[in-house]
């Protein structure tokens, strides 16, 4: 299950046949393709790819054959032998998921022998199991269920109630975020699978054997990854069931909501489990653009912080003290003070700021006759600075990142910055070679890779250097060079920037494929992209000078941000959804949506437009952002000319076309421009080490104004800590 | 209507049935580890000097990338060099072959000669499977319980015996047996039993194989079939060919 790297390259038997048909298909475009063979499912003839097995081939003309192992993301385990089906000429049936397909073979999906062999496995699994599916978390969306009811046996051999009982199994304590039942595994090793091959974390195993076989850690400690939250939608049965969600309702009373998660810049596709305006679980929804099935820890437990520390009133300064009050007086006495203030005010949006409220407040701060429209998180302006998409985009999209063959990580700790990128170059390290290489402090990216050095001037070395991975760098057909916020926020970040686009510059000469763009810059915030593209200035740091400034406008802007670095008279709104920092400091509150409350767009960080849909309605008193701003501009008295929803994103349109293309990368490709623009100003680099700001697994879970409000994230670190205590 | 009083009544003669619970039919060592004075990760395990060469000379027999393949060989040298696999055995062989602890435990729980827990320096494994026990397996293991005073699965206060009930080792011919760590002795009888036991105890190492006699599954005595001659080539072959 383990691939070291060694073995990687001798054992080529590990990857699965579909992984490799993947491979094939995408590395050698020239190749000659093996001719196809063909196959009858029932009768139905299908022409396949040699290696294809016979589930696959069964599933390309409609034919799903029940599996409770086989996952077609993981490595084939084939110890369920639920897929069993009859071949003609077979004496016994074989397990499809395993078994590649042979020219002019008659599988018979429908057979009397596939019936009795998966009437026999669901006894066999039954007989070990508990039945409690009446307390069971996974009754109603548990593959057992739905599949004994298909195929099982509409009655029961077993007796043996008084002689031996049924096997029982002691639950395992694996942290806060899975329940385990151990007694309804079924022994089909996804977990075990998913842990090894795509987070990384060899923690979870089988001990014993036979009939005391059991999944566990083996000795007391966590399964704590940024990915683990995975397992509970991996588990067919309902071992591992999620710790926060247990109880609290069945999968038929629950409206489903597709949205976009908004807590990492990656912009997971996911489904917002709702019941009486409360949400319940977010489950990611497949995208094999953005997070294929996956869905990191944090977008998936961190809902439980949507319900507290919310601004639900309007909320206005009275002696000294925010008091609430309804939203006429709010608007009115905001409005005053923008009016008083003229053109002196500033704007900041925080990370969770959607496209729609971006543009409502810049147009608003626009009129008024203000450039001073800020994001909290900075990024270096030198040379074309903001102008140009691809300097700030992650360019070559999440997807294809694990296609690369040398990737190179500049100043992020990629694995819980954007968990699923992460994953995909995983991927690429386990079934396709990737050699990475990483500048920056040695973190933990469950990976092997070459510490290339700790400071940014080892950019530049690679650029001249001729060590074993400047070499490869520059050989690579297809290398990606990644760039994280930390390295760009530095003082010197324009010459981190600058150094990582001609090193880019240099390397995308030797690629082939025109579509290749080897610079990309990761976001740790969802909304930035959408804030640079219509036309916010990166970083509050002018607005920090300006001692005329009478009002500034946090737009959910929370991190780091005190009242000391303004004017001491200055009046500070803040618009958002959680008091945090930014409602701390404020002389009025206006209560937002949260991302699952508002129909609102965001960008990734590789430019993809996305929308959030409207699950539940905002708590209290609190309204979509941009409508909140259309409001008080009429108390401003410059009324914003839109109305509704179409109306705004007519306005979106207009600015930038692509923030309504919804699930489309518009993608950017002028780096010599940028380039060239950049090396008219000099930027150097300093001998500084980078650092990242988060670096290890407890950095990951509270970053953000809602994970942070979240009692299971806490939990989370608690257990981080206590594991870093034990001795295992 | 039965008042509590009566049912406490009954239930002291033991008319009421206590609540039921069905027997747990479970292997006698557990598939998760529980820390232990004896048993933690604290313990610390070290291979001695000439396990070290061994384990180089394991290593030298896999070739690259399949290191992993030494595991079991390398367990094996921990037990024989602890006396049983304590975790940190298993740690140190995780170290060793460069792989995740947890892959390590999954074979170490595997297989049953694997023992996770303290046990005697002799590990008497009596057969019971059917011919052993018609040729008197039970007369052995009752001996050895009596001798020992210990049952299945104890091990004797001076940490000398532990006593196990296997299945068949596949010395059928020689039944009864038992195997006393590496050694089988088998043709037991009770008295040879005991002796067996009381040489061990007086740290001697008793001579293993058939008691009865014969060499090892020789028949006692004279052969009983194929004594004559064997045949030379061409025999029973027709005589126009």
């Amino acid at each position: 299950m383990l691939r070291t790297a060694a073995q990687r390259a001798l054992n080529g038997a590990f990857v699965s046949p579909k992984q490799l048909g993947v491979l094939v298909t995408r590395g050698a475009g020239d190749a000659k393709k093996p001719a196809q063979i063909e196959v009858f499912i029932d009768d139905k003839p299908v022409l396949v790819d040699p290696g294809t097995t016979v589930l696959q081939a069964a599933a390309l003309v409609g034919v799903e054959i029940p599996r409770f192992c086989y996952h077609e993301r993981l490595a084939v385990a084939g110890n369920c032998r639920m897929c069993l089906v009859e071949v003609e000429k077979s004496p016994k049936p074989v397990a499809a998921c395993a078994m590649p397909v042979m020219k002019g073979w008659r599988i018979k999906t429908d057979s009397e022998m596939t019936k009795k062999a998966r009437e026999g496995v669901m006894e066999f699994l039954l007989v070990n199991h508990p039945l409690d599916c009446p307390i069971c978390d996974q009754g109603g969306e548990c593959d057992l269920q739905d599949q004994s009811m298909a195929f099982g046996s509409d009655r029961s051999r077993f007796t043996d109630i008084d002689f031996s009982g049924k096997r029982a199994v002691e639950d395992k304590d694996i942290g806060p975020l899975i329940k385990t039942i151990m007694t309804r595994c079924i022994h089909c090793t996804r977990c075990i699978r998913f842990a090894s091959e795509v987070a990384g974390i060899d923690d979870l195993g089988t001990t014993g054997r036979g009939a005391d076989m059991q999944v566990g850690t083996y000795v007391e400690k966590f399964f704590l990854s940024e990915l683990s939250g995975n397992v509970i939608d991996l588990c067919p049965v309902g071992a591992l069931t999620s710790k926060p969600y247990a109880f609290t309702a069945r999968p038929w009373e629950i409206r489903r909501t597709d949205s976009i998660d908004v807590l990492d810049a990656v912009g997971s596709n996911i489904v917002v489990c709702t019941r009486t305006g409360e949400v319940l679980r977010i489950l990611p929804r497949t995208n094999e653009e953005v997070n294929e099935e996956w869905l990191s820890d944090k977008s998936r437990f961190a809902y439980d912080g949507l319900k507290r520390q919310r601004l639900v009133s309007p909320m206005v300064k009275v002696d000294g003290q925010l008091q609430p009050v309804d939203w006429e007086t709010a608007l009115i006495a905001i409005g005053k003070k923008i009016k008083s203030a003229g053109s002196d005010i500033g704007v900041i949006a925080g990370g969770m700021a959607d496209a729609e409220a971006l543009v409502a407040l810049k147009d608003l701060i626009n009129k008024l006759g203000s450039e001073d429209v800020c994001t909290e998180n900075p990024f270096p302006v030198n040379g074309s600075g903001t102008d140009l998409r691809s300097s700030y985009l992650l360019n070559n999209t999440i997807a294809s990142a694990e296609e690369a063959d040398v990737v190179l990580l500049v100043g992020t700790n990629i694995r819980l910055e954007a968990p699923l990128l992460n994953a995909r170059i995983r991927k690429g390290y386990v079934h396709n070679e990737t050699e990475i290489g990483v500048i920056g402090p040695q973190v933990d990216l469950r990976y092997d890779y070459t510490h290339v050095g700790d400071d940014p001037c080892s950019i530049k070395d690679l650029e001249n250097g001729n060590d074993t991975f400047a070499k490869c760098l520059k050989n690579a057909k297809k290398p990606l060079i990644i760039v994280g916020q930390d390295a760009l926020n530095r003082p010197d970040g324009s010459g981190v920037l600058l150094a990582a686009q001609s090193l880019a510059a240099l390397i995308q000469k030797n690629v082939q494929d025109p579509q290749w763009k080897v610079l990309n810059i990761l976001h740790k915030v969802a909304g930035q992209v959408a804030a640079l593209d219509v036309g916010y200035v990166p970083g509050y740091e002018k607005l920090k000078d300006n001692s005329k400034l009478k009002v500034i406008y946090l737009l959910g802007a929370d991190e780091a941000i005190e009242r000391s670095q303004f004017p001491s008279d200055c009046f500070i709104i803040y618009q958002g959804h959680h008091g945090d920092c930014g409602a701390a400091i404020a002389d009025a509150v206006l209560p937002g949506a949260a991302y699952t409350e508002k129909q609102a767009t965001y960008v990734n960080t590789e430019g993809r437009a996305q929308q959030t849909l409207v699950a539940v309605s905002p708590p209290g008193l609190a309204r979509e952002d941009w409508k909140i701003i259309r409001a008080l501009s009429e108390f401003v008295g410059q009324r914003l000319p839109y109305d509704n929803l179409d109306q705004i994103r007519c306005r979106l349109e207009e600015i930038a076309p692509h923030l309504t293309r919804y699930g489309n990368v518009e993608s950017a490709n002028y780096f010599s421009q940028a380039l060239a623009l950049a090396l008219k100003e000099s930027a150097t680099v300093n001998k500084k080490p980078i650092s990242v700001t988060q670096k290890s697994l407890e950095d990951f879970y509270m970053t953000d104004v809602i994970s942070r409000a979240s009692a299971t994230m806490a939990k989370c670190v608690t257990a981080y800590k206590t594991q870093q205590c034990s001795k295992y | 209507m039965i008042s509590l009083k009566n049912i406490a009544r009954l239930w002291q003669k033991g008319l009421v049935r206590n609540l039921q619970t069905s027997s747990a039919l479970q292997h006698d060592a557990l598939f998760v580890h529980r820390d232990t004075a004896e048993d933690n990760p604290d313990i610390k395990f070290e291979f001695s000097p000439e396990n070290l060469k061994r384990v180089d000379a394991i290593l030298a027999i896999y070739p690259e990338g399949h290191k992993r393949a030494a595991m079991i060989p390398l367990l094996d040298l921990a037990q024989r060099q602890y006396g049983w696999l304590p975790l940190s055995a298993m740690h140190k062989v995780a170290e060793i072959l460069d792989l995740p602890r947890m892959r390590v435990y999954e074979v170490a729980t595997f297989y049953t000669m694997f023992i996770r827990k303290p046990i005697g320096k002799y590990h008497l494994q009596v057969c019971t499977t059917t011919p052993c026990w018609l040729r008197g397996s039970d007369d052995i293991l009752s001996t050895i319980k009596n001798h020992l005073k210990i049952n299945v699965g104890d091990t004797t206060c001076d940490k000398l015996f532990s006593l196990s009930e296997v299945e068949c080792l596949g010395a059928c011919v020689n039944a009864p047996m038992v195997q006393i760590n590496d050694d089988y002795y088998e043709d037991l009888t009770c008295d040879d039993m005991i002796e067996i036991l009381d040489e061990l105890k007086d740290g001697k190492r008793p001579r293993a194989g058939p008691r009865n006699g014969r060499y090892a599954s020789e028949p006692l005595g004279q052969p009983t079939s194929l004594t004559s001659e064997p045949p030379g080539p061409g025999f029973g072959i027709r005589s126009d060919l």
